[in-house]
């Protein structure tokens, strides 16, 4: 029986005697792991990057807003059945904070409007908001403060910059003591957002928040009339109640607005199924592109038993000298199978680096976070093993069957 | 001397289409350890089946071939290979030596498949080379020996299993005459340090420098004796 020693130098020994033919016969497989792992790679950037913008949204988040939701695909209409841009009020907000299982309710009125600071101009949505509206959005101030619930109630002109705002209007100073001017009116700014970044395509930081009462009487115009609202984020007191208080807050407004299931006026967003559904969409896309990459895995490994065929004809002479000095067939079995795999997973380790290179350039283009787990490296490696497993031990088998008699007397 | 192979009434029928060959008619025969013995007829004799057989790369069909107490018909597949590397040391006539290895690696090669430890191997590598006087030579490849040297190097592989018996096919076949003497001289040598030794060629030069022939035709043996050596002993040694 051969020393596992020896087989591994006479396989390396072979392979390295046609080293053209070895890399061409390795490519095959580079090419597919690599496309595979890249492929799988952009794809779970992708799902990473849906999941990382909506977490962003908040947690545990329930966003309520006027009109209904048409029809099921999730196109949010603004004017459905009898359900206008006024059909939620503070009284509903107010209501909705008595629910079990409400950690938190924010109403809040969006507006837009030109915001003006030391001759700059900026375009932002305006958000008037109550002080709670930071904690139901899991957000945070990187300098300054929140205007607190006296001033909301009084109505102060004060605001609190996101992000892009403040590095546009402010570029190279602290924005927090600073004045800008929005519809005519001067307004302090006392604080400034922690940036939360893109949310599919929209810019969060892209945002001014002020007092809901200063935002309804002096900025919103004809929309903030009356007690309206435009949108309420509920925030539910942990993920296992989502589901429920989602219920609950339907069957709420229904009471209150006497419509029933089906004409609601109303719709309610659990941002915990958006994100659910659509890293299921980005998964599935992600499982698609590697199986189609898989395929030119495939062809790699048939390109492997091609060659491995070639060289047992090539070889026979010397298979059955091997065989006559004593070779067993599972030596010879060994030795061709392990040339295989060899190649394989070469090509597999080869491919895995190209393919996470190609995954980082792709993932830097699209501005995707790279998502390379050592579990789908591992994977990717065994997978192109078994690639050479698989392929290989066909023309190992005949290698190993040949009849020694017959094999010397080739020429 | 002790009998090192005992054949009784061998037959190997081969099918070859429709018809069925008889390549071993009923042949029996016994060599005892330290023969130095010659198997000579025309092509179609049965004498390469004959060889394949006592070299344990083919089984009879029927009859009895012990060899070295190993009966060549009941064995396995594995069993046959173990067989060939520990008892049997062939050489070929076109050497067969692997290209891509060195002399020395190329002696070498059985005992990788006996399983003998690197260093040990390379060793006994080593001094079989020399004492077939290839000393200098064990880091060429095939392609920088010439024939007799080709064939001095297969010698050596035969020999590193310290087998029982050398079974030489054509050895001289694809050698020049004065080659081809050497090559004799070596295995006549070889064979009086005790080694068993068994030629199989269809030259009847080679096979007188033996002691002995044993001459097939027609899958049968026609004949078996001793030969008169004094004659060409000096002229071959």
């Amino acid at each position: 029986m051969m020393r596992t020693s020896d087989l591994v130098s006479s396989s390396a020994r072979a392979l390295r005697a046609n080293p053209m033919r070895s890399a061409l016969t390795a490519l095959g497989v580079i090419i597919g792991v690599a496309s595979v792992v890249a492929m799988v790679a952009l794809g779970s950037g992708a799902q990473a990057q849906v999941e990382r913008s909506i977490a962003s949204l908040g947690s545990n988040l329930l966003i309520v807003v006027p009109g209904a939701m048409r029809g099921g695909g999730g196109v949010r209409g603004q004017a459905g059945a009898g359900g206008g841009w006024d059909a939620l009020t503070i009284d509903d907000a107010e209501a909705i904070a008595q629910l079990e299982n409400v950690a938190v309710v924010a109403p809040s009125q969006r507006a837009r409007t030109q915001v003006i600071a030391n001759g700059l101009n900026w375009n932002p949505e305006v958000n008037g908001v109550t002080p709670d509206f930071l904690a139901a959005r899991d957000w945070e101030i990187a300098s300054g403060r929140m205007f607190d619930d006296t001033e909301e109630r009084q109505a102060r002109r004060v605001v609190v910059l996101g992000n892009t705002v403040a590095m546009n209007l402010f570029p190279n100073m602290d924005p927090v003591g600073q004045t800008v001017r929005m519809n005519g009116g001067a307004y302090e700014v006392i604080g400034v957002l922690e940036s939360k970044g893109q949310s599919g395509f929209q810019d969060q930081d892209d945002i001014v928040l002020a007092p809901f009462t200063t935002v309804k009487r002096r900025i919103a115009g004809r929309r903030g009339r009356g007690n309206s609202v435009s949108q309420i984020s509920v925030k539910a007191e942990s993920e296992q109640v989502l589901d429920r208080l989602q219920e609950d807050v339907e069957n709420l407004l229904r009471q209150r607005h006497r419509t029933r299931e089906g004409e609601d006026d109303f719709t309610v967003q659990n941002l915990s199924s958006i994100s659910e559904t659509m890293a299921q969409t980005t998964g599935v896309f992600t499982a698609l592109l590697g199986g189609i990459s898989a395929v030119s895995l495939l062809v790699g490994g048939i390109g492997i038993m091609n060659i491995m065929l070639v060289s047992v004809t090539e070889r026979t002479r010397e298979i059955g000298l091997r065989k006559a000095l004593g070779a067993r067939q599972s030596d010879i079995l060994h030795q061709f199978g392990l040339e295989a795999v060899t190649l394989s997973v070469a090509g597999g380790i080869i491919g895995l680096v190209i393919g996470v290179a190609g995954a980082w350039g792709m993932t830097t283009l699209f501005n995707l976070p790279l998502v390379v787990s050592p579990l789908n490296a591992g994977l990717a490696i065994a997978f192109s093993g078994l690639v050479g497993v698989l392929f290989g031990a066909y023309p190992a088998y005949r290698a190993a069957k040949l009849d020694p008699i017959e094999a010397l007397r080739r020429e | 001397m002790s009998a090192l192979i005992e054949a009784r009434d061998l037959e190997k029928l081969y099918r070859m289409g429709d018809e069925t060959v008889r390549a071993l008619d009923g042949v029996s025969f016994t060599i005892p350890r330290g023969d130095y013995c010659a198997i000579v007829g025309p092509s179609g004799s049965g004498k390469s089946t004959l060889m394949n057989i006592i070299g344990g790369l083919d089984t009879p069909t029927r009859g009895r071939i012990v060899i070295a107490g190993n009966e060549i018909g009941a064995m396995s597949d594995d069993d046959l290979a173990v067989f060939r590397n520990q008892t049997i040391g062939f050489v070929f006539q076109s050497f067969n030596l692997l290209p891509r290895l060195t002399a020395l690696e190329n002696v070498e090669l059985p005992m990788i498949y006996g399983g003998v430890l690197p260093k040990e191997r390379r060793e006994r590598a080593a001094e079989l080379l020399q004492r077939v006087g290839l000393g200098q030579r064990m880091d060429h490849r095939p392609t920088q020996l010439s024939g007799g040297q080709q064939q001095r190097v297969a010698i050596a592989r035969a020999l590193a299993g310290r087998p029982a018996l050398l079974l030489a096919d054509e050895p001289t076949g694809a050698l020049d005459t004065s080659t081809g003497v050497e090559i004799l001289g070596l295995f006549n040598q070889l064979n009086g340090e005790g080694a068993t030794v068994v030629l199989v060629t269809h030259d009847h030069d080679v096979a007188g420098a033996t002691k002995r022939t044993i001459e097939m035709r027609d899958g049968r043996i026609v004949s078996d004796q001793r030969n008169d050596r004094s004659a060409r002993n000096d002229a071959h040694v």
